[in-house]
């Protein structure tokens, strides 16, 4: 073993070097057959582990190399999306809009996607987003809170653009009302909807259940659904090929698991898993793994990873992009990580809280210095 | 005719949803010159309508056409719909001549925050009271941006997903716009960002504010700067409290000191909690509190300077913080 090279012979789609020219035969685009299409977060979920620092250097080079392994959609925002460098979640290094650009700019095939909130991003942000290109409008909310989107799905209609909704912390809700929420994102405009496994936390038939029943609510509307994991809980590969054997037919990934947390399904293992299967994506396995190995890879300070914080995530249920705040805030007041974001997830936070990891890091400093005051027989 | 004014303020409350009916009671239990008569819907099956009748009120479910069809108007509206009714309103009561206090994000009228610029707009014709998330933040800021400058400042507003009706949910992004916006020209921010999270835990969750403000680097250090700094907040949150008793801050000012990637400013963070009065939500709906509450008082006083009386407002003090008048009005309504 060790021999990390792909046998041709066990590879059922894509198993040899092809031209560039036949990747873009096989696109959509050009008419070519998928059997699901493959949205890549790295641009996007991965700022969360990028501490919001990308350069466009690095965008430039990220989309280029998805665009020839033939991603058809690359997503590119600040990670809590349009609007988020701020305080709460930490300053864009690079002004979103001109990463966003640059990413259009690089791109011959794929289409750029951009995530936003409602509450945190406006239709204003939205408009800006797609005045410089981008094509997709994904828009996400708590996944029992769909309603405040609905003027944000009409808007990105109107501007033209390819729509998909977010489900957030899908394991906070049942399938049922996973679906109402579903149904009032296509009601309103979504073209399809996605089970975001925000925490981590789905496992296994947790997920397939809830796909099957947002499928069951909204399929016969005509709208796609789609699945977002993270690996907080080692599921993000296996829960997509379930996602997709449920009928959902659009799946996120990120390059080298470039996302928060403990990161999201990689992109490559994606590629390689459903290559695997017999299921086509229109990807080429051999240029996505040189853009995960050769252009992700060497920029990435820290690989996002299972270990006891990002654990804690998938286990208590706590949105990934908590994992680097509470390590900071661990930090400044001389608390565990894991300790904070365990009772984020007793607390029910939910994405966007970020200013209550510090409340909660301020009340576990205070829990033990009384705890040493008592140690130290004092009443 | 009772108590020492000739004359009681007669008002009507367009919009009775959660804001509404919350703000029928704050109206009755705190106010003696702005009487609560008119409660102005457009769904015949509404609660709010339905429960302002058994109060008393004269309702209607056909929207300000009947209202202002009516013999005697109001002489104040508090409007507790949406921006865009409010925009299209807004016109219609001026020129009957009534007052108008609007508790949407519309932002017709000037912003107005009690504690900061209420004296400024005693003679205005139309207010706005922001948003839940300002009223709860727009003062802290003023209280920084009074003792050092603020280049940035940034709220993030966290409130039960109960206490968040349709208004404000369809009105998700005036609501950020609108505060972002009374974070600089009423709190006194450079620049100003608003977020709004809603969160559906049950039990639900206390409103929770936090104000994040750039300030400069010796601000954060200790000394006389930042002693006046912590003075400001603190007699802030005590203003604050006068007229909504459950605003306090969770935890002390905490202070980050300068950084690169904030533009080489310090960082001052503000945690608020608001528990609710319970007037009609249960206390976790703090967010509904620090708008009616501020709206209610704003009404009493303009109404008391346009009639030229003294204010009848009853403070937490006034009214003890454990006693309940209302308890039979609200076994009347239903609640």
């Amino acid at each position: 073993m060790g021999d990390m090279k792909i046998r041709p012979e066990d590879v059922p789609v894509v198993g040899r070097d092809v031209s560039e020219a036949e990747v873009l035969a096989n696109l959509s685009s050009a008419g070519g057959e998928r059997d699901l299409r493959i949205t890549d977060s790295t641009l996007r979920d991965g700022s969360h582990a990028m501490s919001h620092q990308f350069t466009e250097e690095q965008v430039r080079g990220v989309v280029s190399a998805l665009d020839r392994a033939g991603v058809q959609v690359i997503e590119v925002s600040h990670g809590d999306g349009l609007g988020g460098s701020s305080f709460n979640y930490g300053f864009s290094r690079v002004d979103e809009l001109d990463l966003i650009a640059a990413a259009v700019d690089e791109a011959t095939h794929a289409k750029i996607a951009i995530l936003m909130l409602p509450g945190l991003a406006t239709v204003k942000h939205l408009k800006r987003a797609q005045a410089v290109g981008a094509s997709v409008a994904r828009i996400a909310t708590h996944c029992t809170e769909a309603d405040v989107s609905v003027q944000h799905f009409g808007e990105a209609r109107d501007l033209g653009m390819e729509t998909v909704g977010f489900l957030m912390l899908a394991h906070r809700a049942s399938p049922q009302v996973l679906a109402e929420n579903a149904r009032i994102m296509v009601d309103a405009g979504a073209q399809c909807v996605y089970v975001v496994d925000s925490a981590g936390a789905l496992v296994l038939s947790d997920a397939q259940e809830r796909i099957l029943a947002v499928i069951d609510e909204v399929g016969r509307d005509g709208a796609q659904v789609g699945f977002h994991g993270h690996q907080n809980l080692s599921m993000g590969i296996a829960n997509s090929v379930l996602a997709y054997q449920a009928g959902a037919k659009q799946i996120d990934g990120a390059l080298c698991a470039l996302g928060a947390g403990a990161g999201n399904s990689p992109t490559e293992v994606l590629a390689a898993t459903f290559a695997r299967l017999g299921i086509r994506t229109g990807i080429d396995l051999g240029e996505v793994l040189s853009a995960a190995e050769e252009v992700v890879r060497p920029f990435i300070p820290r690989l996002p990873w299972m270990d006891r914080s990002s654990i804690t995530q998938g286990y208590a249920g706590v949105y990934s992009s908590f994992l680097l705040h509470a390590e900071r805030a661990g930090e400044r007041y001389g608390v565990p990580a894991h300790e904070i974001l365990q009772r984020v997830g007793e607390y029910g936070y939910v994405g966007g809280q970020e200013d209550m990891i510090i409340d909660i890091a301020l009340q576990l400093a205070e829990e033990r210095s009384l705890g040493d005051v008592a140690a130290a027989g004092v009443r | 005719m009772t108590g020492q004014n000739a004359r009681k303020a007669s008002a009507a409350i367009v919009g009775p949803g959660n804001i509404g009916t919350d703000l029928m009671f704050k109206l009755m239990r705190r106010s003696d010159i702005v009487e609560p008569r008119f409660m102005v819907g457009v769904d015949p099956t509404s609660d709010g309508l339905a429960r302002a009748k058994r109060l008393g009120l004269e309702t209607t479910a056909d929207g300000v056409d009947w209202l202002l069809a009516q013999d005697e108007l109001p002489d104040i509206v508090f409007e507790a719909t949406s921006a865009k009714a409010h925009e299209a309103n807004a016109p219609r009561y001026a020129e009957a001549g009534i007052l108008a206090i609007d508790l949407t994000p519309a932002a017709v009228g000037p912003y107005l925050c009690p504690p900061v610029n209420l004296s400024f707009n005693l003679d205005a014709t139309n207010v706005n009271m922001i948003t839940c998330g300002g009223q709860a933040t727009v003062p802290m800021v003023h209280a920084v941006s009074s003792v050092v400058p603020v280049t940035y400042a940034e709220i993030v507003a966290s409130v039960s997903s109960r206490s968040a009706g349709p208004g404000t949910r369809a009105n998700i992004d005036e609501f950020t716009e609108t505060t972002a916006s009374a974070v600089e020209a009423v709190g006194g921010a450079e620049h100003g960002k608003a977020i709004i999270i809603l969160n559906p835990v049950e039990p639900p969750l206390m409103m929770r504010n936090t104000v994040f403000c750039a300030i400069p680097p010796d601000a954060a250090e200790p000394g006389e700067l930042k002693d006046r700094l912590l003075e400001s907040i603190y007699a802030m949150e005590r203003t604050v409290q006068e007229y909504v008793p459950g605003y306090h801050l969770r935890t002390d000012p905490q202070f980050d000191p300068a950084r690169e990637t904030w533009r080489g400013q310090a960082r001052v963070f503000i945690p608020i909690e608001v528990k609710g009065r319970g007037d009609y939500l249960p206390d976790y709906a703090g967010n509904l509190d620090i708008i009616t509450a501020a709206a209610a008082r704003v009404g009493d006083l303009m109404v008391a300077h346009r009639f030229g009386v003294e204010t009848t407002w009853k403070s937490s003090a006034d009214l003890g913080d454990l006693a309940d008048s209302l308890t039979g009005v609200r076994a009347k309504a239903g609640i």
